[in-house]
């Protein structure tokens, strides 16, 4: 206390250890907030079924996604990053997942939208499993905060199938 | 930490801790000096505030932005008030000790015991 150097290092310390504290605070109130999102994937054509040469079985298709993630959004959210995986069973696994489609929400207001798309990323099985088989689309999505903790959950949608045979 | 709040800790904490009064060997050129017990309290409470109301604004605007301009805001004019040497916070200020007068009567030694564990006579 002797010095303006001394006084300004303790203001500065302490200051800068409260917004810490009050960063903890706002990540803790983002348990507050109940979301209740809600999505919708249709599978408008499959485009493309055909084992790869000497390979494994490849699949293009195009998705009409539709969804409201607006109740995810709080005052601590930087932004939303989504995606959509399609999950399937096989002799081998018991669980693969293929990641299809991705996209980041920046804001609230765009967190309310329907978009027609192939898939960004390739749909390729380990093996030439996927004739016939029954798979489940689920939208994953990653609520990541401006400080503190990254929420995760998902919403799985059930029912899609590929063709017995080789379009 | 400054001196006060690493003193006041420490007392907390149950470890002796003897107040020194300052004797600035640098005396008569402090011409303004503050009350430094005040300035760390006044300090503390100024932050606190401002953080509560900063949270508190930035969370019902919805806006993390303005939770952290206002705590910027509140820093600053907290800073502004209680860093420089403001002669209107020095009404009375301390009679510090001449230092010519000091050197008259210095501090007592203290004798420091040696404890040893047993006599053997």
């Amino acid at each position: 206390m002797h010095s303006f150097g001394y006084r300004l290092n303790g203001l500065l310390t302490f200051a800068v250890t409260i917004l810490a504290l009050m960063c903890v605070i706002a990540s803790l109130s983002d348990n507050l907030n109940i979301p209740s999102p809600s999505a919708e994937i249709q599978i408008m054509n499959i485009n493309w079924f055909q084992k790869q040469p000497k390979g494994s079985d490849e699949v293009i298709l195009t998705m009409n996604i539709s969804a409201d993630l607006q109740s995810l959004f709080t005052w601590n959210t930087k932004q939303v990053f989504i995606f959509v995986a399609a999950e399937y069973e096989t002799r081998k696994n018991s669980l693969n997942q293929v990641s299809l489609w991705d996209a980041i929400i920046p804001a609230k207001e765009r967190a309310k939208f329907w978009i027609r798309s192939s898939n960004k990323y390739r749909f390729v099985d380990h093996g030439k499993n996927l004739r016939g088989k029954e798979f489940n689309l689920t939208l994953h999505w990653h609520v990541m905060p401006k400080t503190g903790k990254m929420f995760a959950d998902k919403i799985v949608m059930s029912g899609y199938s590929l063709p017995e045979e080789y379009i | 930490m400054s001196y006060f709040t690493q003193n006041s800790l420490l007392s907390f904490l149950g470890y002796p801790v003897s107040l020194q009064t300052f004797l600035p060997l640098s005396a008569p050129s402090l011409h303004f000096t503050m009350d430094w017990q005040g300035q760390k309290l006044a300090e503390q409470i100024m932050l606190l505030v401002f953080a509560v109301t900063a949270f508190v604004a930035g969370y019902v605007l919805g806006s993390f932005q303005m939770m952290v301009l206002v705590y910027a805001g509140g820093v600053t004019l907290t800073g502004l008030i209680t860093i420089p040497n403001w002669p209107f916070f020095n009404r009375h200020p301390l009679n510090w000790l001449d230092p010519s007068e000091a050197e008259k009567h210095p501090k007592p030694q203290v004798t420091v015991s040696s404890k040893k564990k047993g006599f053997k006579k």
